[in-house]
């Protein structure tokens, strides 16, 4: 079979290439979770394993100024996230429901720029826009720029999956004598929903990891969790900060997951 | 046959006996629809005019991008007619969203709510007409044993075969008992067997219900078994309109003619008219013909004769129409004769082949053609 012949394991070098890809991607990774297990104060050397880094985090002298850090960053992305999905969730229905109105590429683009604009160049101009309406830097200011950067993630998987749905749905709905707003309700949101979970998991994560913006917007006084580990790094790698680092993995891996399932258990219910 | 006619009236702003002047189901009036802006326009219905009678199944023959699903739209409220206007039993529907028509639709690809369970598939519609529960939960319960299946309530659309889903939209739809239920292409999508046994049971469905059907397809077949009249359309214009006899045995013009069924045309000259019948002449030959429509003495026309209408015999010296035998082709039951008369002009017989005066002429060979009276048509263009 034709198949057979671009068959990927045919070609030379294959799982080698694989495999020193996955080392460099992953390996400085699994180096820091295994590390995290460490039960000395070297960052380097192996010293058995223990669980004292991850009290450490919890009930270590850092531990107040991390669980402050945690608390700011998960209402945040909260925050963003809620705000960023319903704003990428009206620009979706707009774009793809809304017919063909005028300007509506360039609407596509300014909302998907975001995207391709260096995080650094949004980061200066987000400091510079508050600084010239005099807001206030602090924890607002964070909620702001994130919910801003936050709007193109979520429209992606919201608009990918409203692509998806057939308009005669709603136009059945209206046939069986529902409002548009039943219609929508009842038949347009739900079939949404899957898209619209991923959206919101995927503005979380962003949110929750965001270092560069946030530390330009944040104001003094103020951390979150990356902006605070990077403040402890400053003063020399601690083996908390592993531990720290295993968890907020372990946090995103989890929310990359629901979100992956979120959106694969939408796409069966399409036919 | 649980009766499905519970009134369920809040959707409708009707009052029966308020409009007594216009029996029709619906009535269609000089409806014209033209789609896009100047530069890009297409016109996809141009001035079509035609009444559906109440209880009547009525069926959009056409072929693909006549207008069939514009039609149906616009008699659902998912578009405005350009100019023109649609009546509901005598009422404007002008102005009206779809969710405020007494209609339903039934769609090509059944769009039943993937999330829903089949029975709140069924019930959406009494739902958000605020019927209370335990009537829909009865309504429900009646349609699923309509389509025959009643332990089917809990499943999901996605769940159920084609021919399934095709009944369970067909469920949903009826469940609101619409004054009017439209149909659009919903047997495209099965295979033969299963879409021949669904005409059966969409007639049936059509006479136990007493709702008005407005089926579409461009299968002739279909529209010829199932409906009570047929509209027949081309180009966004209605072609004619009749009985599935009528637009078989009576076609108007070519168009018609040739897209139902199979049929022979002659270039004739009209020689003398009389009432509704004409002498044509064609070549040395003069044929009887019923007319279309008007005609004078002395213009050309089309005459249309249906292979099965004419028969071959071997040529004597009086007959006028000789040809000779080109091809035959067997078909099981009936044979297919081509002739190709003198002047050039191919002519297709079918003979049944169950009277066994079998034909002796052979291929190659000389034989005359024989009209059945009454079987010659004029067409109107
Ligand atoms: N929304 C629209 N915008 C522009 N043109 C349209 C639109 N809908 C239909 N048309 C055009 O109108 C014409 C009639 O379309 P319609 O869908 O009614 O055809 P149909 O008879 O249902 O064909 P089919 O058998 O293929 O379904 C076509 O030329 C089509 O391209
Ligand atoms: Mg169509």
């Amino acid at each position: 079979m034709a198949a057979k012949a671009h068959d990927i394991r045919r070609y030379p070098a294959f799982l080698w290439i694989t495999l020193l890809c996955l080392f460099v991607l992953y390996g400085p990774l699994i180096i820091v979770m295994i590390y995290s297990f460490n039960d000395s104060v070297s960052i380097t050397r192996w010293g058995g394993f223990s669980l004292r880094w991850y009290e450490d985090v919890f009930f270590g002298p850092e531990a107040a100024k991390f669980k402050a850090a945690a608390w700011n960053s998960l209402s945040i992305a909260v925050m963003a996230a809620t705000s960023a999905t319903m704003i990428a969730t009206c620009a979706a229905i707009a774009m793809i429901r809304g017919g063909s109105f005028r300007g509506k590429s360039m609407t596509f683009a300014l909302i998907s720029l975001p995207l391709m604009v260096p995080e650094i160049v949004t980061a200066v101009a987000t400091l510079i826009f508050f600084s010239a309406i005099s807001f206030t830097r602090g924890y607002f200011s964070i909620v702001m720029a994130h919910i801003v950067f936050c709007i193109p993630f979520a429209y992606l998987p919201i608009s990918a999956r409203l692509q998806g749905i057939e308009a005669t749905y709603e136009q059945a709905a209206q046939d069986l004598y529902a409002s548009r707003s039943q219609a929508f309700w009842q038949v347009l949101m739900p079939l949404m929903m899957p898209g619209i979970i991923s959206g919101f998991l995927l503005a979380f994560i962003i949110s929750l990891d965001d270092f560069i913006i946030t530390n330009f917007v944040k104001g003094a006084g103020i951390e979150t969790l990356p902006t605070a580990i990077f403040g402890s790094v400053k003063q020399g790698i601690k083996p908390n900060i592993m531990a720290l680092s295993t968890l907020m993995l372990m946090v995103s891996i989890f929310f990359v997951t629901v979100s992956y399932f979120a959106g694969k258990s939408g796409a069966k219910t399409e036919r | 046959m649980p009766e499905t006619d519970v009134n369920v009236s809040a959707a409708r702003s009707d009052s029966p006996d308020a409009a007594p002047q216009s029996r029709a189901a619906v009535a269609i009036k000089a409806v014209r629809k033209v789609f896009g802006l100047p530069p890009a326009q297409v016109t996809a219905l141009s001035s079509v005019s035609f009444d559906i009678a109440d209880n009547e199944f009525f069926t959009l023959l056409g072929p693909s991008g006549c207008g069939k699903t514009t039609l149906l739209r616009l008699i659902a409220g998912f578009e405005q007619p350009t100019d023109g206007e649609i009546l509901l039993f005598g009422e404007h529907l002008e102005g009206l969203p779809p969710n405020k028509r007494p209609v339903n639709t039934v769609f090509q690809q059944y769009a039943l709510f993937p999330h829903m369970s089949i029975r709140d598939n069924i019930g959406f519609g009494l739902k958000m007409l605020g019927v209370d529960k335990s009537e829909i939960a009865q309504r429900t319960k009646r349609m699923l044993e309509l389509i025959q299946m009643e332990s089917f309530g809990d499943r999901r659309p996605s769940q159920l075969s084609g021919g399934q889903q095709q009944r369970v939209a067909l469920a949903r739809a009826l469940a609101p008992s619409p004054k009017v239920l439209l149909l659009d292409e919903p047997l495209s999508a099965l295979d033969l067997k299963l879409r021949q046994a669904m005409r059966v049971e969409l007639k049936q469905l059509q006479q136990e219900t007493g709702i008005t059907f407005v089926f579409v397809t461009h299968d002739q077949e279909e529209a010829l078994t199932m409906s009570d009249r047929i509209a027949v359309m081309s180009a966004g214009e209605l072609q004619q309109v009749g009985s599935a006899k009528d637009i078989y045995e009576a076609p108007r013009n070519r168009f018609v003619a040739d897209f139902i069924g199979e049929t022979n045309f002659l270039d004739v000259t009209v020689e003398e008219v009389s009432g509704s019948q004409a002498l044509c002449r064609f070549g040395p030959a003069r044929l009887t013909c019923s007319t279309a429509g008007p005609t004078t003495a002395g213009s050309a026309g089309h005459v249309s004769i249906r292979p099965e209408r004419l028969s071959l015999t071997r040529p004597s010296n009086d007959d006028d129409l000789v040809g000779t035998l080109e091809r035959l082709i067997y078909l099981g039951t009936d044979t297919q004769h081509l002739v190709r008369l003198d002047d050039g002009t191919e002519i297709t017989v079918r003979a049944q082949n169950a009277h066994d005066s079998s034909l002796d002429i052979a291929v190659g060979e000389k034989a005359a053609l024989k009209i059945d009276t009454g079987a010659a048509r004029l067409l109107v263009d």
